[in-house]
């Protein structure tokens, strides 16, 4: 481990640790609601990826941070304030076409950052991104799929999806939203500048979309803050369910 | 769950690694060829299980009778010597 500001290091597992945890705990929401069983299954497979790529993250940030928090206590036992993923990621599932459109933004953009983090400074970051990058190239191949058959589907499913791309598009921002933290690991080659991510994921989503037939919105809002703890409130909802045993019942092992 | 019955059920086989053939492994609905093996993907190779996967419409399969056992099975139930128990395999040839 380079001992060059460990801090940007470690603040930026902790965020990616956060990104697949939030994201992680809501795709498992489809076990067993999802429209078939072979959907179930994936939806299943997909959020234990994610959450497989967050107790990675979370170990490195807790070996980094060297206070004796565990990944666990890292997970479970902050607040929405002190959670750093972006806030697409916190979106609610809303139908099946809000959660395929989620997914895909958000494993298009993790495949790109992550392929550029295999190549970084950080050898920890390195190993996981290597590991990670091939789960979400199949995050993004699955969701692809679905994108396309929903928008060039039914009128009812390319309607759905058309509205599931526009309210996710505001959130897509904040991929590019790069702080000082980013600016540092950008310098360390750990993370894309952001001008190449940007055309690269907007070229990577724009095909998709196009063989969708689906158009992107033309909307200015541009939400951002979740690097730096500013959440939603759906947020609160999601670590309050998933926080509550930890927190009534800390230390309890079955 | 509705609209599943009207996909097409297909056929998933997986081979496991290098040099082995591809097993039946089970069957699943799908829209069309690709989102078969997407699902045959999640569904069959969880467990680290698969190198390759084919999948095939079953309407495509041809099968074969069971009113048609005894005259395409039978008759070779008497033929031993199209085993290959004649004659000695060596130990590190796998796969055979």
């Amino acid at each position: 481990m380079s001992m060059e500001n460990p801090i940007a290091v470690m603040t930026t597992a902790l965020r990616f640790a956060d990104n697949a945890m939030v994201l992680g705990q809501r795709v498992s929401h489809w076990v067993s609601r999802s429209p078939t069983i072979e959907l179930d299954i994936g939806f299943a497979n997909q959020g234990l990826d994610l959450i497989g790529q967050a107790n990675l993250f979370y170990e490195l940030a807790a070996s980094l941070e060297g206070k004796g928090r565990s990944a666990d206590d890292l997970a479970f036992l902050r607040g929405p304030e002190d959670y750093y993923n972006l806030q697409l990621v916190e979106q609610p599932n809303g139908d099946f076409a809000q959660t395929v459109m989620r997914q895909l933004f958000y494993a298009l953009y993790a495949e790109l950052v992550f392929e550029q983090m295999i190549n970084g400074s950080q050898a920890d970051l390195a190993a996981i991104a290597a590991k990670g990058q091939k789960e979400m190239a199949y995050h993004v191949r699955h969701a692809g799929e679905w994108v396309v058959r929903l928008g060039d589907g039914t009128d009812e499913s390319h309607q759905r999806c058309q509205k599931a791309l526009d309210f996710m598009w505001p959130y897509s921002h904040e991929f590019f939203a790069y702080d000082e933290v980013d600016d540092e690991m950008v310098r360390q080659g750990v993370l894309p500048d952001k001008e190449t991510l940007k055309s690269q994921w907007s070229e990577s989503l724009g095909e998709i979309i196009e063989r969708a037939g689906l158009t992107i919105p033309d909307s200015n809002w541009q939400p951002g803050g979740g690097r730096q703890g500013v959440h939603s409130e759906h947020l609160s909802y999601l670590l309050a369910e998933m926080q509550v045993l930890p927190r009534n019942h800390p230390g309890a092992e079955w | 769950m509705s609209d599943q019955q009207d996909w097409p059920l297909f056929e998933v086989f997986i081979r496991s690694k290098q040099g082995v053939s591809h097993v039946h492994a089970g069957s699943l609905h799908a829209a069309d060829a690709q989102m078969a093996l997407d699902n045959a993907r999640d569904v069959y190779t969880r467990r680290n299980e698969g190198a390759s996967i084919w999948v095939v419409p079953s309407a495509a399969v041809t099968a074969s009778s069971p009113q048609e056992k005894g005259a395409f099975f039978d008759p070779s139930e008497s033929k031993i010597y199209r085993h290959p128990t004649f004659y000695d395999v060596p130990d590190d040839v796998e796969c055979l």
